[in-house]
């Protein structure tokens, strides 16, 4: 059987970015198995916008660092900051353009998930190579993920495995590992990370190379104990044991539950869905066909209860409207305002997301950007409503019927419903600026 | 405030003998005299503004209120321990961190307690979980999910015509004022928080759908605040006090911008972080405390110049404080209990509860010597006048630091 429109609509707006009448309508033509396993076949697991120049620089060496002055300090700091920027118009450009929407939303996952920011680590390369590293196994093997992402510079630095020494181990590592990486508050032990942080001593980010190595002087090679099994484990013993435990994969998929069907994840489901992706080693992409062939993905009850990232109500907006992509600095600014600075998490467990995206302040500023995106004055270009037969390929507002032009932009009906006979600019004004828009 | 003592007492004889309705609290502060109605001149303690400083990430404690006699704390610190003839000198057994030193008029004038020791049993050291602990009132194990400060205005509402039942500042989230019906303001910048709710309309809409229901109670806040704080901002006294250029500086001259504006409301919260001091901590905490320290004189400048600062009690809370020994990379990984502080006109200045041992410890932790939810019970009955609450399987009496 194949989709009804709200049902390629709904499909749209939770693995892609949404969709214009169009893309729907292609959707449409597919029943739900072949929807969601073209979706998952991505062809390719890079990003095609091209990178800025300094991706391999390797950081100055802290002893030529010591001798800096302070205006060649703040030299660095000024490059560092240009860098920054330039890396989160990279990625902007990628999640505006891509012609495989699903690809760019799980590095977004990831990158939430496997945080690093480049306020901690500071050398924006590292940022960019774990974001390369993140897409490449975006929907590989979680297995594999977790082994590079526990090596990767950015996350050696951000998590200061970087310091720690045999002599005095430094947990945070471990700790995030466990509570947030792949078990959860709550099944683990303190004794379990202080054992484990000593086996991911002398983990270590050759400054000179930018390579991941052991350094055997800081290593404790010593007898651990870990979830009520000891040896004298590696790092890499403690990545196995802890995938060795099966809630790893009930904590995982509950987070993808709540990124792609509800905040409510369906314990019986989870289980299931658990079961078979610890059966398949964590494979990721076959799990995502799982989640998305569940009957609660589908259910209408579960359209349009999920709040709208910053990330996702920019890109999304921009991508629905066909907006010109000249000006991303102020889609930066905006997103920062709203709580979502790329490559700049808040802290290591990410955005917390959900409603807490939704607050006065917030609210307020997603109205004054939705605004100025439908007036257009973000780039001086014929973008207001009013023009819309002007609009770079978004045709489909005035010619589409209201009806499509409204199923199309929301997920629900509206707050406020469209008067009948208004001005077509007028009616697509009120429903970006309806609170059902915030939703998807 | 003199001449309130004796009504105090008279309060708190009759809290026991009338039912419960009589009791609630005027919530109308004296801090917002100018709206006054002639009801709430009746006995009873008024009701004060709460400042709340949440120190974000696990301030250490140890390097804040430094036990600066203790060759322990030398030992466990050989980078980081604040030199003895750094430290600036409470009493012959603790000093404050250097870059503390604003406050010290504070501590000369006796409007600064400093509580030692506060903590949990069974401390929890991740940041996410400790400060849902925290904020929700709950023990060790227990998962609430309202903030204890939400709970209490459930128990006593603030009357209708207050604005919200809080202001957050910065970037932090609603935290203790988070569940239940608790109406919170998120503000950067009053002035173009006006501009903005003007664009937007009240919507009542029955709805099962969480996510929306969510978003249309945040519009109606707006609107309500929106109508509230322009009429008071307009006819504002300008503060003519500077506040330092820092984020909590201007955070904290939001916050007396709008006690000047009598926008009412029971508490503010404003956040200083991160004080997460994994690696190279000598510095940043050193810049933390030194911008939290100008920040909050600046604000009791602008408290004083209003005549309010004995309307207001300023509290400080982290997740938890950081271990007793340093680590290899000059920080500090997450500890358990750590000092804390009161601040305000009416606050008796001095020190409260007992040390922790930097000997006997636990995991190589303090083991906490006062129960944080001590801390809210002074909030509660010192500071509000309202009855004692419970929180988690236990209550906590109330400190005896508030004049």
């Amino acid at each position: 059987m194949t989709l009804t429109f709200d049902e390629a609509r709904h499909f749209l707006s939770r693995i892609a970015f949404g969709g214009t009448p169009d893309d729907i309508r292609r959707v449409m033509r597919l029943d739900r198995a072949t929807a969601v396993a073209q979706a998952v076949a991505i062809p390719t697991n890079k990003a095609q916008a091209p990178p800025p120049s300094w991706i391999h620089g390797l950081p100055p060496p802290p002893r030529e660092r010591k001798r800096w002055s302070e205006s060649e300090r703040k030299v660095f700091h000024q490059m560092l900051k240009a860098d920054g920027h330039e890396l989160k118009v990279w990625w902007y450009r990628e999640l505006m353009a891509t012609p495989h929407p699903l690809l760019e939303r799980m590095t977004l996952f990831w990158h939430n998930h496997f945080t690093s920011s480049l306020h901690k680590v500071r050398w924006t390369p590292f940022l960019y190579q774990q974001n390369v590293l993140l897409r490449l196994h975006a929907l590989g093997s979680f297995r594999t993920l977790l082994n590079f992402i526990a090596k990767n510079p950015a996350m050696l630095l951000y998590l200061d495995t970087q310091t720690n020494h045999k002599a005095h181990p430094n947990e945070n590592f471990a700790r995030e590992l466990f509570e947030l990486f792949t078990l959860g508050e709550g099944h683990y032990t303190e004794q379990d990370i202080k054992q484990a942080a000593r086996a991911f001593t002398g983990w270590h980010l050759d400054l000179r190379t930018g390579a991941f190595r052991i350094d055997p002087r800081q290593h404790d090679d010593g007898r651990k104990e870990v979830f009520g099994t000891a040896g004298s484990f590696e790092g890499d013993d403690i990545l196995s044991l802890t995938l060795e435990q099966p809630q790893v994969a009930r904590y995982i998929v509950g987070k993808l539950w709540r990124e792609f069907i509800s905040d409510t994840p369906d314990p019986g489901a989870v289980d299931r869905l658990a079961e078979s992706f610890r059966r398949t080693k964590y494979e990721i992409a076959g799990l995502l066909q799982d989640l998305f062939l569940t009957a609660q993905f589908w259910a209408p009850e579960n359209r349009g209860v999920l709040i709208k990232s910053p990330v996702e109500l920019i890109v999304g907006t921009t991508r629905l409207f066909n907006l010109p992509i000249e000006d991303i600095g102020r889609q930066i600014g905006s997103a920062r305002r709203l709580g979502q600075d790329l490559f700049d998490p808040p802290n290591v467990k990410g955005w917390p997301g959900g409603t807490r995206w939704i607050t006065t302040s917030t609210l307020l500023e997603r109205t004054q950007l939705l605004h100025r995106a439908i007036r257009g004055h973000e780039t001086g270009h014929a973008h207001g409503m009013a023009d819309m037969g002007q609009a770079v390929g978004a045709n489909w507002l005035a010619a589409e019927p209201i009806d499509i032009v409204q199923a199309t932009i929301l997920p629900l009906a509206p707050v406020q419903p469209l008067i009948v006979g208004e001005e077509r600019g007028q009616s697509v004004r009120q429903l970006v600026l309806d609170s059902v828009y915030q939703l998807k | 405030m003199s001449g309130n003592g004796p009504d105090r007492r008279a309060l708190l004889k009759a809290a026991f003998a009338l039912p419960f309705v009589l009791l609630r609290p005027n919530w109308l502060p004296r801090l917002w005299a100018a709206d006054a109605d002639g009801a709430r001149t009746g006995a009873g303690r008024r009701d004060r503004l709460l400042l709340l400083v949440e120190l974000h990430g696990g301030n250490d404690g140890l390097n804040t209120l430094i036990p600066y006699q203790e060759a322990a704390y030398y030992q466990a610190r050989p980078q980081l321990a604040i030199p003895r003839d750094q430290v600036r000198q409470l009493t012959p057994k603790f000093g404050i961190h250097p870059a503390l030193t604003p406050l010290m008029s504070l501590w000369e004038g006796k409007e600064l307690a400093w509580l030692h020791g506060v903590g949990y049993p069974r401390p929890n050291r991740s940041h996410f979980r400790s400060i849902e602990i925290w904020e929700t009132a709950s023990d060790s194990e227990q998962v609430l999910d309202q903030g204890w400060l939400s709970r209490v205005f459930e128990q006593f509402p603030v009357p209708a015509r207050f604005t919200a039942e809080g202001v957050l500042l910065g970037k932090g989230d609603a935290g203790p004022l988070s569940g239940g019906k608790t109406r919170t303001i998120a503000l950067h910048d009053p002035g173009q928080f006006l501009q903005q709710a003007g664009a937007v309309k009240p919507v009542s809409l029955p709805t099962t759908n969480r996510a929306l229901a969510h978003i249309l109670e945040v519009r109606r806040e707006i609107s309500h605040a929106a109508f509230d704080l322009q009429g008071r901002i307009r006819q504002a006294p300008p503060l003519a006090i500077d506040f330092p250029a820092s984020r909590i500086g201007k955070q904290l001259e939001v916050a007396a911008t709008l006690i000047a504006a009598q926008v009412p409301v029971a508490v503010m919260k404003v956040t200083q972080g991160s004080f997460d001091t994994h690696a190279g901590q000598s510095a940043a905490h050193h810049r933390l405390l030194e911008e939290l320290a100008q920040g909050l004189m600046a604000f009791r400048a602008a408290m004083e110049k209003l005549g309010v600062w004995k309307d207001v009690l300023v509290m400080t809370y982290s997740e938890f404080g950081r271990r007793v020994g340093e680590n290899a990379s000059h920080g500090t990984d997450h500890g358990t209990a750590a000092p804390h502080f009161f601040m305000g006109g009416q606050v008796k200045g001095g020190f409260y509860g007992t040390p922790p041992s930097l000997t006997d410890l636990q995991e190589g932790d303090l083991k906490y010597t006062l129960d944080y939810r001590t801390v809210y019970a002074t909030v509660i009955e010192k500071w509000w006048g309202l009855p004692a609450m419970s929180f988690g399987t236990g209550r906590y009496p109330a400190i005896d630091c508030l004049a």
